[in-house]
């Protein structure tokens, strides 16, 4: 079981790349970040069995740079949204050359 | 082997709502696909021993983090945003063998030899939760030995709050 829940990590954070790379909505892309966040937890808690609680520990640290992350992400994307209306991410050209 | 059959029926909840975040056109249905996910992947938690991080994961994921994305798709109402936005053609090709190749990486490195782990049915924390309670054996390292990080999130929290009011707000 311990095994299995290091491949199915594997697989959802493999299904985030996946995500990240082929979706153009923003906010999509923001969920498939949390989804590989997600799949890290679920290694280290699956090592922590194995290895010690501090694996435990780190997955409460992790959850709460999570929640730091997608408040001031999601600000980041009302703020492009109130300048060009729209969070598909073809549109977002400032930065690119 | 109940515990195994369970381990199963969640992983594979977990699977198919991740996969059906990635393929969903509509925001929304992606958003409770991605809370589906969650609740899988608390289950297997529980399955893990770890029930206060279980808990935290239905209360600050599925609860909180996900509300504020559901929040922000109501605000700039994307509820009904029904055309399809997957890349096409080299964009998919290149995502799947980039996704591919980790996944493959990822799981060689679980499948190497080299990694000796027990079967994962008993574990030396179980006995601990036992005598220390689900939250006493996270408190004690937390508090203890990382107290200094601890704080730090204290702050990083704080920061991160004021980041989101004032790059949100219209005029400081």
């Amino acid at each position: 079981m311990l095994t299995l829940s290091l491949v199915l990590a594997a697989i959802l954070f493999a299904i985030g790349v996946l995500g990240v790379v082929i979706r153009r909505n923003a906010i999509i892309l923001f969920m498939c970040v949390e989804l590989m966040l997600n799949a890290a937890n679920l290694a280290f808690i699956a090592l922590s069995r194995a290895v010690g609680i501090e694996g435990q520990v780190f997955v409460f640290f992790v959850i709460s740079v999570a929640a730091a992350e997608a408040a001031v992400g999601l600000a980041i994307i009302i703020s492009i949204f109130r300048h060009i209306e729209t969070v598909d991410i073809k549109n977002f050209n400032l930065l690119r050359w | 082997m109940i515990r195994e059959i369970l381990w199963w029926i969640f992983a594979a909840e977990a699977v198919l709502g991740a996969l059906g975040m990635v393929l969903s056109r509509n925001p929304v249905g992606s958003l409770l696909s991605l809370v589906v996910t969650f609740f899988g992947l608390a289950a297997i938690y529980v399955l893990l021993g770890a029930f206060f991080i279980s808990a935290i994961q239905v209360i600050v994921y599925a609860g909180a983090i996900m509300v504020l994305f559901l929040f922000v798709i109501m605000l700039l109402n994307l509820g009904h945003d029904y055309h399809a936005d997957l890349r096409r053609g080299v964009w998919l090709v290149l995502g799947g063998l980039a996704s591919g190749l980790i996944g493959f990486v990822l799981y060689r490195a679980v499948r190497t030899p080299s990694l000796e782990l027990p079967s994962g049915l008993t574990s030396p924390l179980d006995e601990l939760v036992q005598r220390q309670g689900a939250v006493g054996v996270i408190a004690a390292p937390l508090f203890r030995d990382f107290s200094v990080a601890f704080e730090v999130t204290s702050v990083l929290l704080l920061v991160a709050a004021i980041g989101a009011v004032v790059l949100a707000k219209r005029r400081v």
